[in-house]
């Protein structure tokens, strides 16, 4: 038993808050991507097209079905082997942005259908086109009527993205890992490094809540 | 570190292959292995489960309490366990632990990081379920004689039990996909099953395609369970 230390982490901490830089970094750039995949999904997943919405279900089955980690793994083995040589931080922003954007699609499609239909027909009948309809329209009420729920998956995303430190993204966890390998003392510093991930939890909900109420309908 | 290894060790740069096509013929002779991983996946899983439930329920209970003592523990509780990532709690118990004198086996230390964590959400879901029936039901049992853990036991239990189903459902799905975490502290389940293999056999589609095969059958069968279950418990209106 080594007992425990936990001035060696106050002498790291450089090492760490850089660690955590490149967690925001990381998690805000999937975030504002995984928004994007999931317009785009869910869009597809409503549309005329058979041979395409049963493509999208497809696509949102496999990833909704298997864990993370494993398609983390596909990526960082997977995309050389298609002579695609991408930083490991670049795959770690792909892997979460399509993880968290099927989950994503998956609510904004619920929130599109539950738009009334009189919206579409009011914005259709004013001559606007389909993607006019939705790009102006329908998603800005759908994104709105979703944001609590679109919000719990970024959270989410914060806490699963500290898998990204397995293909070896410089960020928290692979930081504290860092430190850990310098100083022997793993306690001291994953409790550290869970800290931080509270705080940085902590702040993200509070611009959630922030961001929920200015989009809030005032009735 | 007390002799401990991480359970990935990777080879930077080292998938270098210019062949494309699927090997079906390796796919089906590392498949057997795949199986056996799966099974220690839905093993370690249901342990976790066990034991998240059993942390739930008296969680939820005292986070519903008037008494303080027994409600800012639970409350600490739920928020610290979810405000941390899942992987971070494993590696402190299974790396951090031997230094306060409890050093545990990579598969207890799974079960126990994994209950722990999904025990957290699991208190949300109970709790949420219980507040959710009507309050007059409280009362008017109270007001019929019964007392507290009489109406607790005979009259909310029973309608909170059909309303946690699916969000306790949710959480389990979420257990069985984030079950593949225990693979960093070198379990052998399916994701580290398809690492190791990976590695030695630079052929990640093919392994990806295998545990991602288990994974799909694991958890369409569960949430099918989920629903009947859920049925079978829905409100006859």
């Amino acid at each position: 038993m080594q007992g425990l230390e936990f001035s060696v982490v106050f002498e790291n901490m450089n090492i760490l808050l850089h660690g955590m830089f490149w967690t925001v970094v990381l998690c805000s750039s999937a975030s504002l991507l995984s928004i994007v995949v999931a317009v785009v999904l869910a869009m597809t997943g409503i549309s005329k097209l058979k041979p395409l919405r049963s493509a999208t279900f497809f696509f949102l089955w496999v990833f909704r079905g298997t864990p993370l980690l494993l398609q983390l793994f596909l990526f960082y083995f997977g995309l050389p082997q298609i002579g695609l040589y991408l930083s490991p931080i670049i795959t770690g922003i792909i892997g979460l942005t399509l993880h968290f954007g099927v989950y994503n699609a998956d609510v904004l499609r619920a929130g599109i259908l539950g738009v009334e239909t009189g919206q579409h027909e009011a914005s259709r009948s004013l001559g606007l086109s389909y993607f006019q309809t939705m790009r102006k329209v329908i998603i800005p009420q759908a994104l709105r009527n979703v944001s609590p729920a679109v919000g719990n998956n970024l959270i989410a995303l914060l806490k699963e993205s500290s898998l990204v430190s397995i293909i070896t993204v410089p960020e928290l966890t692979l930081s504290a890992q860092r430190a850990i390998s310098e100083t022997f003392r793993p306690f001291e510093f994953y409790f550290a490094a869970g800290a931080l991930y509270y705080v940085v939890n902590w702040g993200l909900e509070f611009i959630l809540q922030r961001v929920e109420a200015r989009t809030a309908l005032t009735r | 570190m007390s002799g401990r290894s991480a359970g990935f060790r990777f080879i930077p740069g080292g998938t270098t292959i210019e062949e494309t096509a699927v090997d079906y013929q390796l796919i089906i002779k590392v498949a057997p292995f795949f199986a056996k991983a799966a099974w220690s996946t839905v093993v370690v899983s249901f342990l976790s489960f066990a034991l998240g439930l059993s942390i739930a329920f008296p969680a939820a209970f005292c986070r519903l309490s008037q008494n303080r003592f027994l409600q800012i523990p639970a409350r600490v509780y739920v928020s610290v366990f979810r405000g941390t990532p899942c992987l971070i709690q494993l590696f402190v118990i299974y790396f951090g632990g031997p230094q306060i004198g409890i050093q545990l086996e990579p598969f207890m230390a799974g079960v126990l990081g994994l209950g722990i964590n999904i025990g957290s959400y699991m208190t949300e879901s109970i709790r949420g379920a219980i507040l959710a029936v009507s309050r007059g039901q409280t009362e008017a049992s109270r007001s019929l004689g019964l007392n507290k853990f009489q109406t607790m036991r005979k009259v909310v239990l029973p309608q909170a039990a059909g309303l946690m189903i699916s969000p306790l459902g949710v959480n389990t799905i979420a257990l069985i996909k984030g079950s593949s975490l225990v693979s960093a502290i070198s379990v052998l389940e399916l994701a580290y099953t398809a690492h190791r293999f990976t590695n030695s056999t630079y052929r990640p589609f093919e392994m990806f395609i295998l545990a991602s095969t288990f994974y799909l059958v694991i958890i369409t069968l569960t949430s099918k369970a989920i629903r009947n279950l859920n049925g079978r418990f829905a409100y006859e209106k």
